[in-house]
């Protein structure tokens, strides 16, 4: 595409200190490097490099959503023609979810573009391409008819706080998709529980099938049920929960998408599986301590079945793995890992607030990341005091 | 003294153009060059003036802190030019070789029948005493010190790195002679590192007074920070000493001969390169004395030593003191359409995002591209893998970063130069520029500390 690359060095002055577009610099530059990766060469230390960079590493996490998405997508349209009673083919059930699901993703990421570019202009700073994942996440732990302007107010809120002001990607504390959806949670918490946000249509008032709920299995866990049937009254099997086919956030339910991604990102070596096999870990324990008390539904669920509800699963292998808000020395993404399914289960237990822990527990564990990693440095400084002491 | 030390981590980047095992003689240069920027923080003071008359060993240059490190002409001719950068830094002393080799005498005999005293007078003389460096910083050594220990490593890992087992043939009284000279400079031990996957070299297998020591991985594990590491971690307050196992050869031929005997070999390698190959010839050489109408295309990088630490030079530029490897390979500087989407066939990464994984013993034509543009920290773990140190890396460059001396002290800088995290920059997603944040960190601390 050499007349391409023409044009865009024919223009490029025009955006540089002193031309008329150079409050575009930012921008323009984000579309370049999106469409070429530049000709920079290596001027100090090692002279070659490794070709895997920051969009091709985004890029893989993208590309592992797109079991969820996919699925995800598909079963908006499964559980509403449920609701609805009504026969409906895959393609049909497909594109009814398309068509809920793409807006919300035209938004987060149009939002969230919208500000970084705004902010790496004024920082003078190439785009980061933090965001590319943010993007895709923040619609798939949301309620399906969340509104709009929703998810637009809290993109914007995740970005500019949970991000851009610790100094953008790579400094933040939070995970940034889960602050989207921690505020939305708080700010709006009629339209983010209860039995009838997770199916399309139930909000605004669908005619459904007679004894219709919409309730998720969680929810019918908090209220003390022990058999966890769909809306329509029929019993959900594991099979069905590891599947996906149970009303959820759009891309939560999907077990077997997600390990799907899972697998691919460990292979690929952008996800940490030290991180997802702790989280698993620390709730499948968590889950068999509780289910050696027993006492009411939840606490009787059995551990395996807390792997494959809720947003377990999901929070587990893309929002915990995230590298910024995580630990970041492998010794302490272990433990890292091991109490955020502790306290995922642990919440979603013991807090009649809260049916699901996870977002909470990542978001808790995001704080207490760095004091983890504080620990593991002091053992490893002292460890080195102590060898020059014995030397002396 | 004979286990095995296993290097887990690490990355051995396999590139085209490796340097056939054949010697050949390299034409003699119109000049060749000392470089003061070759050495660790050095200031040189000039004595050697432009169209000063010059021998083999005669001084051109003594360190400016240290006026007993000399640093000496490889030939015998005319100075040329004094080469200046930036702020009129000196670069390069450029002699102009008369053909003769006229040379100057040192000290001949026996080191071990030497004092302490005569063997440190005859390698500063010499100008010998700067094959010597130190750890921490890795500087020139000052020869008023005591180090704890003398290490050597006698083979090199980098990618295309020539084989020393190969160079070191027929070395052994040299080599030995070179040892017997260092065993005068230390109380401590020699050390010497080898390759455990292949015979050794008769000087190494054979040489007295050294203890030796087996390593066995990829890359770095050739390379003598990691080896101290393995066999005796340096410590805050304790020096050791580091020289390349040509070097020693070199020192041997000066106790043996009472003469500098400025000869190396250079590996000629790269994918660039028509006939790579190992070149004897003299050191400080032009380098297109090695290259010319050897080259596969124009616009090429030049690398004195290897691709991840070595220093760039031009066509007009000379080969480094103690190297003993060129490095051709293509210049990056082409803009690729969707590069960061592309399958990869041809591209090379530690991350199995690209197909490239399919085909694990491939060579590769790697060029200068960056491939992305600098960011901020943002993956983990992936310094870890190639970083064999029971040190925590990215926590070190930040401490550097933010200028926190005590934290830099505490977390390990005194064991590692450039070359020990050169492979974490290598496979940096951010693209953070490591070895030059790691330099920065060392010279801050060794001017709080000196």
């Amino acid at each position: 595409m050499n007349a391409l690359r023409r044009y865009l060095d024919k223009i490029k002055p025009n955006v540089e200190k002193g031309g008329k577009f150079h409050f575009l610099k930012s921008t323009f530059e984000g579309f370049e490097t999106f469409l070429f990766v530049p000709n920079t060469v290596t001027s100090t230390g090692s002279h070659i490099r490794d070709a895997f960079d920051m969009k091709r590493g985004m890029i893989m996490v993208v590309l592992a959503l797109v079991p969820a998405l996919l699925f995800g997508m598909w079963n908006t349209g499964y559980q509403h023609f449920l609701a609805l009673g009504v026969e409906a083919g895959f393609w049909e059930m497909f594109w009814f979810g398309f068509l809920k699901v793409f807006p919300i993703i035209v938004v987060s990421y149009v939002t969230g573009l919208g500000i970084e570019f705004v902010f790496a202009q004024i920082r003078d700073h190439e785009i980061n391409e933090g965001f590319l994942v943010s993007g895709m996440l923040i619609p798939l732990v949301m309620p399906v008819d969340v509104p709009l302007w929703m998810v637009a107010v809290a993109t914007a809120f995740a970005v500019v706080i949970g991000k851009e002001v610790f100094g953008g990607t790579g400094m933040n504390i939070l995970n940034p998709a889960l602050t989207a959806r921690a505020f939305l949670f708080f700010a709006y918490p009629t339209k983010m529980s209860g039995d009838r946000v997770w199916v399309a249509g139930l909000e605004k008032g669908m005619e459904t099938v007679d004894g219709y709920s919409g309730a998720t299995i969680l929810g019918q866990a908090a209220q003390n049920n022990d058999v966890f049937v769909n809306g329509i009254g029929e019993k959900f099997s594991a099979w069905d929960m590891f599947l996906g086919t149970i009303p959820g956030s759009i891309g939560e339910t999907s077990t077997l998408a997600i390990l799907l991604g899972a697998v691919f990102l460990i292979f690929v070596g952008v996800g940490s599986w030290r991180i997802m096999l702790s989280v698993f870990a620390g709730g499948a324990a968590m889950g068999l301590l509780l289910n050696a008390f027993g006492g009411n539904a939840l606490m009787d669920m059995p551990f395996w079945q807390h792997l494959i509800v809720g947003g377990f699963a999901f929070g587990a292998v893309y929002m915990a793995t995230d590298p910024v808000s995580a630990t970041q020395t492998e010794r302490g993404k272990w433990i890292y890992g091991f109490l955020i399914g502790v306290l995922a289960i642990l919440i979603r237990v013991f807090n009649p607030g809260y049916p699901e822990g996870m977002m909470l527990a990542i978001l808790l564990m995001n704080v207490f990341a760095p004091l983890i990693d504080h620990y593991i440095l002091e053992a490893n400084i002292r460890k080195r005091l102590k060898r020059a002491k014995v030397q002396a | 003294m004979s286990e095995v030390i296993k290097i887990r981590r690490g990355l051995d980047i396999k590139l085209k153009g490796k340097a056939d095992k054949i010697f050949m003689k390299a034409p003699r240069s119109k000049t060749y060059s000392v470089k003061p920027v070759d050495f660790v923080s050095l200031t040189p003071k000039i004595v050697a003036k432009p169209c000063a008359e010059v021998k083999v060993g005669s001084t051109l240059f003594y360190d400016k802190y240290r006026p007993e490190i000399k640093y000496v002409s490889p030939v015998s001719g005319i100075v040329q030019k004094i080469v200046r950068g930036e702020r009129r830094r000196i670069i390069a002393i450029i002699v102009e070789d008369d053909g003769k080799d006229t040379t100057e005498t040192f000290k001949q005999g026996d080191p071990s029948s030497m004092s302490r005293e005569q063997v440190v007078e005859n390698l500063l003389e010499s100008g010998l005493w700067p094959t010597i460096k130190q750890r921490p910083y890795g500087v020139v050594a000052s020869p008023q010190d005591q180090p704890k220990a003398i290490f050597i490593s006698g083979f090199d890992s980098a990618p295309l790195a020539p084989d020393f087992d190969y160079i070191m043939k027929d070395m052994e009284k040299e080599f030995q002679a070179g040892i017997d000279a260092l065993a005068k400079l230390t109380d401590g031990k020699i050390h010497l590192g080898l390759d455990a996957r292949y015979p050794a070299a008769k000087a190494y297998e054979n040489a007295k007074k050294v203890e030796r020591h087996y390593f066995r991985g990829p890359h770095p594990a050739g390379n003598v920070g990691i080896q101290i590491h393995k066999i005796s971690p340096v410590n805050k307050g304790e020096k050791v000493w580091t020289l390349k196992p040509f070097d020693v050869v070199t020192i041997g031929r000066l106790f043996l001969t009472g003469k500098y005997d400025p000869s190396t070999i250079v590996a000629l390698c790269g994918s660039e390169v028509e006939k790579p190959v190992y070149y004897k010839l003299i050191r400080g050489a032009e380098v297109v004395s090695i290259v010319k109408d050897n080259l596969k295309q124009e616009n090429v990088r030049m690398i004195s030593g290897n691709v991840l630490t070595g220093r760039k030079i031009s066509m007009e530029g000379h080969i480094g003191f103690s190297d003993n490897q060129v490095s051709v390979i293509p210049e990056g500087d082409y803009y690729e359409m969707f590069g960061w989407i592309t399958p990869g066939l041809k591209k090379f990464s530690v991350s199995r995002s690209f197909f490239s994984w399919l085909m694990p013993n491939k060579e590769y034509r790697l060029d200068t591209n960056v491939h992305g543009g600098e960011r901020a920290f943002v993956m983990t773990g992936e310094y870890e893998r190639v970083f064999p140190m029971d040190i925590y890396p990215v926590p070190l460059l930040k401490s550097i970063i933010v200028e926190d001396i005590d934290k830099m002290e505490q977390l390990g800088i005194y064991e590692v130069i450039e070359e020990d995290m050169a492979l974490c920059e290598f496979v940096c997603t951010s693209k953070t520029p490591v070895q030059s944040i790691l330099r920065n960190g060392l010279t801050m601390l060794r001017k709080e500390l000196e």
